[in-house]
């Protein structure tokens, strides 16, 4: 790895067609390795944030570079992985062969892409479910194959946009220690959007606090809890204080409820 | 913590039973329909009905006597009806499975064109939709001159008319069916710098699939029909179409052979219908609810 951020947003500004600004001045950088959380009440633009760094969508100004190159270079490169609030999964695919699509895609051959989802379904705690289809999954194991599927191919980056959002509390706990896990056993960056505080606070780095209309970055958290996080971490006063400061800087942002 | 999953395979005993009370549902149906038939005959003709036709042995067989029709000699001392509506049947199912494979390669490709432009679409569109306001038995004889003039045998001829009755249906719903992923199935592919090609056959292929079975279920009778109205225009004595002019010309004198060879018709086309369902299931396997 070399030290040029992850990602590196300067006076990123979006406007909609109908005149609304989504994202107003954004400047951010993600460091390799990190873990960054985006937070924020609803239509501030978080989304569209993640969007516009996965060159899904298109910025009305500023620069977004990821691994120093333009947005849309690195998108056809490849380097990153993508998951949504809903797992997107192709009803016709087997879990397995859900998990190969981006392999297949850039044409690795048959034996390498059964290697590889063999170490993915292990990777998610998938053994045994590899030839069911989405259809007999919970969303829980759903959400586990999209994110199986976003690291098949090794990015560097992976973009997560709610991925939890749908899942009952006890689901999403259980799967926060997984992605740690996972975000330590591959050694990615993640740039994740929530809209959980604690959530937030348990997984990141740094929690990046956004206001809404217009969208812009009001505070940055830095969590300083070590890792490994256990659910333990869950239990500590600093995670607490934490929460209450990610919390104090969300409802400052806010404009009037 | 395992999360639970639904199987949703059946047993073999259950898939047994379903099977039993699938047959035994038709059977009634079919007794039902004959009930039906023969006192509607009988009241008919005891009330002396002429409304909306006259009930009387000729526009009403009995229903024993259309099947005992398959197994009387069609000339005396020759081999039995059910043997000739054999060959006709055969040589229909050639003209309309000929007929099913052009229209449904065709409505696909079509498709398949117009969901990659807009363009195409809004152009094309309806010329395609014109072309099925078009009475068929105004574009057989054509079909059937025009292609006999360049030496195409007639019962090609007759597949090209089954090929126009079929390749609609499956047009219409194969575009809609290549159109059916939604924003989210689309970015993924994005996200992976897919090529559209690769968009076409990973992900909007697959997709419209039950909507292309549903489309083969409607086009698999349609190009029976198609087969059998284009040999009437054609003069084609050896098919089912064939066999139905000249049955109709002795229909005061002998109505049953008429209705038996309709019959025919029927099974011929239910046996189309029966083969791509039966497709359909090797095929297509996902989520119930998701099987148009």
């Amino acid at each position: 790895m070399n030290d040029r951020p992850a990602v590196a947003i300067q006076g990123l500004t979006k406007q909609f067609k109908a005149g609304v600004t989504a994202l107003s001045g954004i400047d951010l950088e993600v460091q390799p390795r990190e873990f960054v959380s985006l937070i924020g009440p609803s239509g501030c633009g978080k989304s569209t944030l993640l969007r516009i760094i996965g060159d899904l969508i298109e910025p009305s100004a500023g620069t977004v570079e990821v691994n120093g190159k333009t947005a849309h270079r690195a998108r056809l490169d490849h380097d990153y992985g993508i998951v949504f609030q809903e797992a997107v999964l192709y009803d016709w695919r087997t879990v397995s062969k859900n998990i190969a699509l981006p392999l297949e895609l850039l044409r690795w051959s048959k034996e390498q892409r059964t290697t590889r989802v063999a170490e993915l379904i292990g990777l998610v705690e998938l053994e045994g479910f590899e030839d069911h289809h989405p259809w007999q999954l919970s969303g829980g194991m759903q959400q586990r194959v999209a994110i199986a599927r976003a690291l098949s191919f090794d990015p560097a980056l992976l973009l997560m946009d709610e991925p939890f959002g749908a899942l009952d509390e006890m689901t999403r706990e259980r799967l926060n220690l997984e992605l740690l896990r996972i975000w330590e056993a591959s050694g990615s960056t993640i740039v994740f959007v929530t809209h959980s505080i604690p959530e937030a606070v348990f997984l990141s780095t740094r929690v990046v606090v956004m206001s809404a209309r217009p969208g812009r970055v009001s505070a940055i958290v830095e969590v300083d809890l070590p890792y490994p996080r256990t659910a333990r971490t869950r239990e500590e006063p600093r995670f607490f204080e934490l929460v209450t400061e990610v919390r104090e800087r969300l409802a400052g942002s806010e404009v009037a409820v | 913590m395992a999360s639970i999953a639904v199987d949703r395979t059946t047993t073999p005993r259950i898939a047994a039973v379903h099977g039993a009370r699938r047959v035994l549902l038709v059977v009634c149906g079919i007794a039902v329909f004959w009930a039906l038939w023969e006192a509607y005959r009988w009241i008919g003709e005891s009330l002396g009905i002429t409304w909306p036709f006259a009930v009387n042995a000729v526009n009403m067989p009995h229903i024993h006597d259309m099947l005992n029709a398959l197994r009387l000699p069609l000339q005396p001392g020759g081999p039995p009806l059910i043997h000739y509506e054999w060959h006709w049947a055969l040589f229909t199912a050639k003209e309309a499975l000929l007929g099913f494979a052009l229209g449904a390669a065709i409505g696909f490709g079509l498709a398949v064109l117009l969901a990659n432009s807009r363009i195409m679409r809004q152009g094309l569109l309806p010329y395609i939709v014109v072309s099925q306001t078009v009475p068929i038995l105004a574009v057989a004889p054509m079909v059937v001159v025009g292609l006999g003039q360049k030496g195409v045998s007639p019962w090609i001829a007759v597949s090209v008319i089954a090929a126009y009755l079929t390749f609609f249906p499956v047009a219409m719903n194969t575009l809609r069916g290549l159109l059916s992923p939604d924003r989210r199935d689309l970015e993924l592919m994005r996200s992976y710098a897919a090529d559209r090609r690769s968009v076409l056959w990973k992900l909007r292929v697959p997709a419209s699939l039950p909507f292309v079975f549903s489309a083969l279920k409607i086009s698999a009778t349609a190009c029976v029909i198609g087969a059998i109205i284009g040999e009437t225009p054609a003069s084609i004595q050896d098919g089912l179409g064939g066999a139905i002019v000249n049955f109709n010309q002795y229909y005061s004198t002998g109505p049953e052979r008429l209705w038996a060879t309709n019959i025919v018709c029927a099974v011929l086309g239910f046996a189309f219908f029966g083969a791509i369902v039966l497709a359909e299931k090797l095929v297509l396997r996902r989520a119930p609810e998701h099987i148009a």
